[in-house]
């Protein structure tokens, strides 16, 4: 089949149309800034349950006591002003299960960015968050009567908080960082999947993330569990207009993969260049399992992600797969995590970075294997591709390994384009922006090869796009 | 309209220092030329400024394409214009097949909206890797990534041929190969010799020159070319050495 007829089938949402908005008006508005007032706003609107009130509340107080991490982390975070961010918005809406019934304003910004035709051509079901709320929630009837549940996170622990609830805040606790707290205290929309044992879903469940209004914090909380011998992938994507104010991300993602099951998450991370993205990612592989992310980071002003893989059980596997591009005004400071806790598991991270211009991107890397462990594995390759010569990467990998039979493998390298390079490509009849573009899909390419068809060609496109933006 | 390549009162320099001293050539569209002479005489210069290099300051002169002037022109538009450079070092590009490369330089052609024909151009490739006994599984290797001297050139030859360039500018291609990639690689060049084309093939030795014959040799010393001839003279110059060039044309430079 030719890369054109592939194209074709791919998925082809249209991120550089994300930059448009519609009128905010909103039933729901907890106004600016963050107190239990809020808190308290957001839990009645959404009806929640006591238990879900207390968590709330509680995870308030873990925010508001921890620092922020800016000892190590970058000094931009400062700039949040948390009393200027809108917590939650909403029309009010349910989310709808056909697309006649999404309010005409949502429906038009998710046909722009063309998510119906992907989930005809390509998905198992779909989910649209715009701001705070889930609009659109639909899945393929033959998954329904396997007993696969894809909701928005309030349906879940609303209607199934006999699975939810065991594993919510679990895997990533409460107080596990300071924005993984502000998530467990304001959090609303996100998915909840449960796939049930033994079934294997062969197309990826969808979400994609819309932010549509100014000042506002989006803290969606996904939690996806399989079951015994299950295997399940999901994609989410995002967009914001390119709004002057800055805009919030904190998303707590977890993931449960019971033994045997395979969890894969993908994330095309392309919100526009106010937003900060500080998300917390982790997954829990119990014996046999694994979890896999593929996680790749375009847009933002300032992305703060580690994607981790608790390996509980025995030979448990763990593995993220990351590209990170930091473009001009950009920080990409991304890694991973792999907390081996049994024997015989093992842990692959591949991440690859390009800086562009005055962009930052930056690797930390954590593997822990304790003493009482054997034959454990873990393999780390770091690679940094750098534009220009003021471009800038840093890499920070932690590694403590002990026990017997224990291995691991770091590799770590930075590379730049070369002038020489580009003219060698500009003379075979390529403009500068297509022999940069070249250059960094040369440099991501091997990776690329592990990650789905479509996903590759989307990627692809979109570092085209900014390869283009940067040259000139 | 002019049907060569033509290179007219050619200053350059660079750091300050002056290269190429009031150069000029004409090659028209038909003919092989050879340009030799020492090294550092400045023949690897004068093809990269045709490039379109960026490190080079031209002071003045000409290098007129079908008539047209090209300097100042990026070296995508020059490429686009006709020129086709086979460079001495070709670079290294890691992750990029030669596949995909040849296909995006060639799309790089086309009109904005129209797509190659991937069939049509596999074939193409093909048949030109065959034809310069270049295995297929080539195609998917990173361009020059690993490469021997001589996979090297035949890689450059093959895009040249892929890139139907209408004037081919080849730098020190026969260095880095051995006798039998000598062979393989002139033949195709030889293949693509035709009225519709060009070639100046840089060299510093003689011998290339026994399986590329040219129809005018030139020798270059100094910045300029002293003296040219047919393809004789590429004989009496490996016979008689670079030093006869210095003695017999060095005053006359000076």
């Amino acid at each position: 089949m030719s890369d054109t007829d592939l194209q074709d089938q791919a998925i082809q949402v249209d991120t550089e149309k994300g930059n448009f908005k519609y009128p905010e008006n909103y039933e729901f508005d907890a106004g600016l800034g963050l107190n239990e007032d809020t808190i308290k706003y957001i839990s009645d609107v959404k009806d929640d349950p006591d238990w879900v009130r207390e968590f709330r509340l509680n995870a308030l107080e873990v925010f508001q006591k921890k620092p922020m991490p800016t000892k190590w982390a970058d000094k931009d975070l400062e700039n949040i002003d948390f009393d200027k961010i809108r917590y939650y918005l909403s029309k009010g809406q349910q989310p709808a299960r056909s697309w006649d019934e999404v309010p005409d304003d949502v429906k038009e910004t998710f046909e722009r960015l063309g998510i119906p035709e992907q989930e005809r051509k390509f998905l198992a079901g779909v989910e649209a968050q715009f701001d705070s709320e889930a609009s659109y929630s639909r899945m393929k009837e033959d998954l329904e009567k396997d007993g696969v549940i894809f909701v928005g996170s309030s349906e879940g622990l609303a209607e199934y908080s006999e699975i939810f609830k065991p594993y919510f805040g679990k895997v990533i606790p409460t107080a596990d960082n300071k924005f993984s707290a502000l998530n467990s205290a304001a959090f609303s929309g996100g998915s909840f999947i449960y796939v049930p044992k033994g079934v294997k879903l062969k197309q990826p469940l969808q979400a994609y993330f819309r932010i549509n209004a100014e000042n506002f914090g989006q803290f969606e909380r996904t939690l996806i569990i399989a079951d015994e011998d299950s295997e399940i992938t999901y994609m989410e994507g995002c967009t914001a207009p390119k709004f002057e104010t800055t805009t919030l991300h904190s998303a707590v993602v977890e993931l449960v993969a019971l033994k045997n099951a395979k969890i894969q998450y993908i994330t095309v991370q392309n919100w526009s260049s106010n937003v900060f993205n500080l998300v917390t990612k982790r997954g829990m592989a119990d014996e046999g399992a694994e979890v896999k992310w593929i996680d790749c980071n375009i847009g933002s002003r300032l992305t703060m992600k580690y994607p981790g893989v608790v390996l509980k059980g025995k030979g448990a596997r763990g593995e993220v797969l990351s590209i990170a591009l930091a473009n001009e005004g950009q920080h990409q400071d991304t890694g991973a995590k792999m907390m081996h806790l049994a024997d015989n598991t093992t842990s692959n991270i591949i991440s690859k970075s390009i800086s562009i211009g005055k962009g930052r991107s930056t690797y930390r890397g954590q593997v822990h294997m304790p003493k009482h462990l054997k034959d454990c594995k873990n393999n780390t390759e770091c690679d940094a591709l750098l534009i220009n010569t003021n471009s800038r990467t840093d890499t920070y990998p932690a590694i403590t390994t002990r026990g017997q039979n224990n291995t691991v493998q770091h590799e770590a390298s930075v590379s730049k384009v070369s002038a020489e390079q580009i003219f060698y490509m500009m003379q075979r009849g390529l403009s500068e922006g297509e022999a940069m573009s070249l250059a960094v899909n040369g440099f991501v390419n091997e990776l690329m090869k592990a990650f789905p068809m479509e996903y590759s060609v989307e990627l692809k496109r979109l570092i085209d796009m900014e390869m283009e933006g940067s040259v000139g | 309209m002019k049907h060569s390549l033509e290179v007219k009162n050619l200053h350059v320099s660079i750091d300050g220092q002056a290269i190429l001293k009031d150069f000029n050539l004409t090659v028209p569209k038909g003919e092989v030329h050879a340009l030799m002479g020492p090294n550092g005489t400045g023949k690897s210069t004068l093809a990269k400024v045709m490039a379109g290099h960026e490190d080079y300051t031209v002071e003045s002169g000409e290098v007129l394409l079908d008539g047209v002037n090209i300097l100042g022109q990026e070296p995508d538009e020059i490429s686009h214009a006709g020129l086709f450079l086979a460079f001495q070092y070709p670079m290294e590009i890691p992750g990029v097949s030669i596949a995909n490369f040849i296909r995006a330089a060639k799309q790089a052609r086309l009109p904005e909206g129209e797509e190659i024909n991937a069939i049509e151009y596999y074939k193409d490739l093909y048949a030109k890797m065959d034809a310069l006994k270049m295995d297929r599984k080539f195609t998917a290797r990173s361009l020059n990534e690993g490469f021997s001297g001589g996979e090297k050139k035949r890689c450059e030859i093959l895009q040249m041929a892929m890139l139907d360039p209408k004037y081919c500018v080849m730098d020190e291609t026969d260095s880095g190969l051995d006798i039998d990639a000598l062979r393989i690689v002139s033949e195709g060049v030889n293949h693509m010799r035709s009225e519709h084309r060009a070639f100046l093939v840089i060299t510093h030795y003689q011998r290339l020159l026994d399986y590329i014959v040219p129809d005018v040799v030139h020798v270059m010393f100094d910045g300029r070319i002293v003296h040219s001839g047919d393809k004789e003279l590429a004989k009496e110059l490996e016979s008689k050495g670079y030093d006869w060039v210095k003695e017999a044309f060095a005053t006359a430079s000076a």
